[in-house]
């Protein structure tokens, strides 16, 4: 079971949150193609190694926000409010 | 009273006699005992039988590593199985029992098995019960088997789960455990210490005193998850108490993880090396020091490293006749063999045993002079009661593996060691470092390799992965698996270091090159009442009950399970059948009026100067026009353009917004809405409150309900004029706030009254009160669900699944209409959502008597595909009356009027015809009523 740094609360049990697939998924324009948009609904990466993701604190404070997880080794190696890149020094952890 | 034990050299004067029973029989032992220190001191050697030869079984070790000393703990509903009585502290009149063997265990009819052993090699079972079926065979052969059975009625135990936090955890509680707990808790970190056993390696006094350090003893560290969570399993009771639990479930964070967990000692492999009687030389130490207890009268001790020496001397020096110690090293060091000429014990340098005898318990030895290479130069027997084996140790590492850290196997040390620190991990004592010193041969290269076990448990032997090898198996977790090597109940941990061994010298390669199968959880035994705790029974998953629940109950109500909800189905009266009630409460409903509980029904307010427009950016049908205090129907869908959920829009206030979803969708929807909320628009200045459970729903319903509601005087003008179908009014109702829409899932004149949940069942009252003259009745779910497809009205889930966009159930319209965006609404245009032959809602009328059934497959004339569609919902009009149903129809609106077969399973065709799905007021003249 994961222990999860929430930027709001600090650390908590995997099982306080809910998983909420990829973050950062650029949503094409509604006038692009069905295929650009049938490709943003349904192919996802699923990365072996570092990757950015969504997650609710649902039995906390209610909050999203990023987790920059690596699905090998499972750490954490950032989190990082919503509307946040995670790219800077803006992260809060 | 028998006395406690022929075999213990000395008994303390104040030393209490403990009386329990095996197998039926009573045994005596003392205070401080373990089952197994008191078989041993009584001279029972027999404890098991082994998995599948039912070869009598001695206990071998003395702690969690046990391979034979398995046994049933208990009787009845509280019993025990495979509890290791090694770790059993001994209790006045403790039940047990051992696993195996018919008649019993030290006479086991089907020892017959032994003597054709050939028979049942590897692969045995898969290769010989093909015909016609594993199945026919499986309860035979579990039944000869020789495990624990496991308890037929409900465990009356109570157990229990705590998670807990803690900087450092220290696993093991020796010596190097204990100075690691010291020298933590001296630092000031939060500290717990965990021991499998009753006792601890040292002095723990002060431990136990300090606010910082938590002690559990009994307990086992089985598993290592992710991010360093280590669950214990601690035996708190072992058992019938009325009061204390049985065991607890530890989940515990640590910040840090002390591993103090030693080393297992390896066994020698020769032929008959499994007779009751011979045991591991630590553990006959371990048995001499706690319990004073001799493993024999005339004692062999046999090693390939110099750690059995300990037990040697030390037995010797207890008054214990050591016949001969024989070592497989070609040299052993000086002091040893001055040490035991001083002892006068006899010493055969360079010799292993090859071979035992005796029949249920041991008589001798055969040892063979080693020589060079593979031959056995000379051989000797010695005649013994007691062979004390050690072919060196393993560190305990299963912890550190499962926590991901690698290990290899050690060519210089001949066990699996780290390859590399795992960052959380620190491990001490001999668990980090086992004793020094070259190992000497511990497999015998002589003897019948079909009787020189690896796998005591599991009765896997030398032959067994030679089979394998030979049926060309050459990765290791493949051999296990074929073999089943490690795979019982104790999960090799004995036998685990010359396994590799074994396997390496027959696929002639080096262990090194081997490596090792996977370590797994949990390490020892738990008990499935741990795993699950509290979580069994009405708390595995409560129920949501609706502040109605009692009232109902003793109305009548049939309940049943809705989502997570209990619900009324119908109120039936004696002697009615479900579908006969459900009949009933409808005629009710459709010619006077009745009452119902819509509380489980989703209610989640928005709030703030964007609600409207927030709310509007999810349904279909377009909400930014809706006025204050109306209420529109709508529908919610996913990106992909797939229905999601469905319920009413009611605009409480300028920046107040009230959305019902169906039951089982509002934690979905109220989720949904504040990540929409919180990742996508920001900027909206609203927020999300769920306040199902707030209010107490009832959906009074019937050409009635305006009288009735009238003489509880409302404040409100109700008058279709002034309060028309889908809109609001807040009122004040019988010195409460209540809010009152009206809306209708029936097709009838529906007030659905909300009031503050405590306040509900005073309304409940009146409502009956003012009701009576009229019939007023309850109706339960399975009526509302006939009366809304008897309308046609969608059911989110029942008509609907996966695939359904909006145009397949009759709402194409307005979600091409609205102009501004709504999610999903990209997706209504892709090619495969506005196909011509999609599934399409249609309403069904049966041709004759044949009832439709939910799921039977549709056909169209001439149509030669597998399935045109199925039926979603489905009844008939009256209690006696024609069959009606709704389905999902290949291109469905183009085929009215038309003739589908409908199969039910393929069990039986009928007809149906094609309709509207509307079978009553299609006008909606009485809900506009």
């Amino acid at each position: 079971m994961l222990n999860i740094p929430c930027p709001y609360c600090g650390p908590r049990d995997e099982t306080e949150f809910t998983y909420g697939g990829p973050s950062h998924v650029a949503r094409p324009d509604l006038d692009s193609t069905d295929r650009a948009w049938t490709r943003y609904l349904y192919t996802r990466q699923s990365t072996k190694g570092p990757y950015r993701e969504r997650w609710l604190h649902s039995f906390g404070c209610g909050r999203w926000f990023n987790v920059f997880r690596d699905t090998m080794t499972h750490e954490i190696l950032k989190v990082y409010r919503m509307g946040e890149s995670g790219e800077s020094s803006e992260s809060t952890r | 009273m028998s006395r406690p034990g022929p075999y213990r050299l000395k008994l303390a004067a104040d030393a209490a006699p403990v009386e329990f029973r095996f197998d039926g029989r009573e045994v005596c032992g003392i205070e401080g005992d373990t089952v197994a220190s008191a078989l041993l001191a009584n001279g029972i050697r027999v404890v098991s039988r082994s998995f599948k030869f039912h070869r009598p079984r001695g206990i071998f070790s003395a702690g969690y590593e046990e391979p034979n000393a398995l046994v049933q703990l208990h009787s009845g509903e509280y019993s025990i199985p495979c509890a290791r009585a090694t770790l059993i502290p001994l209790n006045a009149g403790l039940e047990v029992s051992s696993e195996a063997g018919w008649p019993n265990v030290s006479f086991d009819a089907l020892r017959i098995i032994d003597f054709v052993h050939g028979a049942f090699a590897a692969g045995f079972y898969n290769k010989t019960f093909l015909y016609p079926s594993w199945r026919v065979y499986e309860p035979i052969i579990r039944k000869l088997a020789g495990f624990g059975r496991a308890p037929t009625r409900p465990d009356p135990e109570r157990y229990e789960t705590r998670h807990a936090h803690c900087d450092v955890l220290v696993i093991g509680g020796g010596t190097p455990g204990i100075a690691a707990a010291r020298a933590a808790a001296a630092d000031g970190r939060r500290v717990i210490l965990v021991e499998q056993d009753g006792s601890f390696g040292g002095d723990i006094g002060q431990l136990l005193n300090c606010p910082n350090v938590r002690v559990l003893p009994r307990t086992a560290a089985v598993a290592y998850y992710d991010h360093d969570l280590v669950t214990l399993a601690e035996t708190v009771t072992g058992g019938q108490s009325t009061h204390r639990p049985r065991e607890r479930l530890w989940m515990v964070r640590a910040g840090r993880v002390v591993l103090a967990t030693g080393c297992i000692e390896q066994p020698l492999i020769f032929s008959n090396n499994d007779r009751p009687g011979i045991m591991l030389a630590g553990a006959a130490l371990k048995f001499l020091r706690r319990h004073s207890i001799a493993p024999g009268r005339e004692v062999v001790v046999a090693t390939n490293n110099d750690s059995a020496y300990i037990a040697a001397r030390e037995l010797r020096r207890a008054g214990v006749n050591i016949v001969a110690l024989v070592d497989s090293r070609e040299s052993t060091p000086d002091e040893l063999v001055k040490e035991m000429r001083a002892l006068e014990i006899g010493m055969h340098t360079h010799s292993l045993p090859i071979d035992s005898h005796g029949f249920s318990s041991l008589k001798g030895v055969t040892i063979g002079d080693l020589g060079s290479g593979m031959a056995v130069s000379s051989r000797q027997n010695l005649a013994c009661d007691a062979l004390l084996v050690s072919g060196g140790w393993s560190p305990t590492l299963h912890m550190f593996a499962q926590a991901g850290g690698k290990l290899k196997f050690s060519e210089n040390a001949r066990t699996f060691v780290p390859v590399a620190p795992h960052p959380s991990i620190e491990i001490v004592g001999s668990a980090g470092e086992p004793p020094a010193g070259t190992l000497g041969k511990r497999v015998s290269p002589v003897g019948d390799t079909a009787r020189q076990w690896v796998d005591l448990k599991h009765d896997v032997t030398v032959s067994d992965i030679e089979l394998a090898v030979r049926e060309n198996f050459t990765a290791v977790e493949h051999i296990k698996r074929y073999t089943t090597l490690g795979m019982s109940v104790d999960q090799g941990k004995v036998g685990q270091a010359p396994g590799i061994e074994v396997i390496a010298r027959t696929l002639g390669r080096r262990p090194s090159e081997l490596g090792h199968t996977t370590f797994r959880p949990p390490f020892v035994p738990v008990t499935l009442g741990t795993m699950v705790g509290r979580n069994v029974g009405d708390l595995y998953a409560p129920y949501r009950r609706s502040p109605f629940y009692a009232l109902q109950a003793s109305a009548g109500a049939l309940y049943e399970d809705f989502g997570e909800w209990q619900r009324p189905a119908v109120f039936p009266h004696a002697g009615e059948t479900r579908e006969q009630a459900m009949h009933r409460e409808v005629k009710r409903v459709r010619n006077g009026v009745g009452l119902y509980d819509a509380s489980p029904l989703g209610k989640i307010e928005l709030i703030g100067p964007d609600a409207l427009e927030f709310a509007d950016r999810f349904y279909i049908n377009n909400i930014m026009t809706l006025k204050v205090g109306r209420a529109r129907y709508g529908i919610m869908l996913r990106e992909t353009g797939i229905i999601f959920d469905d319920g009413t829009v009611v605009v409480l206030d300028k920046d107040r917004v009230l959305l019902t979803t169906t039951s089982s969708g509002a934690g979905r929807v109220a989720q949904w809405l504040e990540e929409w909320r919180q990742c996508e628009w920001p900027e909206l200045r609203v927020v999300v409150l769920p306040v199902t459970d707030q209010w107490a729903t009832v959906a009074l319903t019937g050409q009635h309900a305006r009288a009735i509601l009238e003489r509880l005087k409302p404040e409100c003008d109700l008058s279709n004029a002034a309060f028309p179908h889908l809109s609001f009014r807040a009122a004040n109702l019988l010195g409460s706030e209540a809010r009152i829409y009206r809306v209708s899932f029936s097709g009838e004149l529906t007030y659905e009254i909300n009031v503050p949940a405590n306040e509900g069942l005073k309304l409940w009252a009146a409502l009956l009160e003012e009701g009576r003259s009229y019939g007023i009745g309850p109706f339960g779910v399975d009526a509302l669900l006939h009366m809304r497809m008897e309308k046609g009205f969608l059911h989110v889930g029942a008509d609907t699944d996966g695939t359904t966009v909006p145009d397949d159930v009759g709402f194409g319209k307005p979600a091409a209409a609205k102009q501004s965006h709504y999610i999903g609404k990209r997706s209504l245009s892709l090619p495969e959502h506005v196909r011509p032959d999609r599934l399409q809602l249609v309403g069904l009328s049966g041709v004759g008597t044949a009832a439709l059934l939910v799921g039977s497959h549709l056909r169209l004339p001439g149509n030669e595909e597998p399935t045109d569609g199925w039926i979603t919902s489905a009844g008939s009009l009256s209690a006696d009356g024609a069959p009606i149903a709704m389905a999902m129809l290949r291109a469905g609106r183009n085929q009215m009027n038309k003739f589908v077969t409908v199969h039910d399973a393929g069990r039986n065709v009928t007809n149906a015809r094609v309709v509207a799905p509307v079978f009553y007021d299609p006008s909606g003249a009485r809900m506009n009523a």
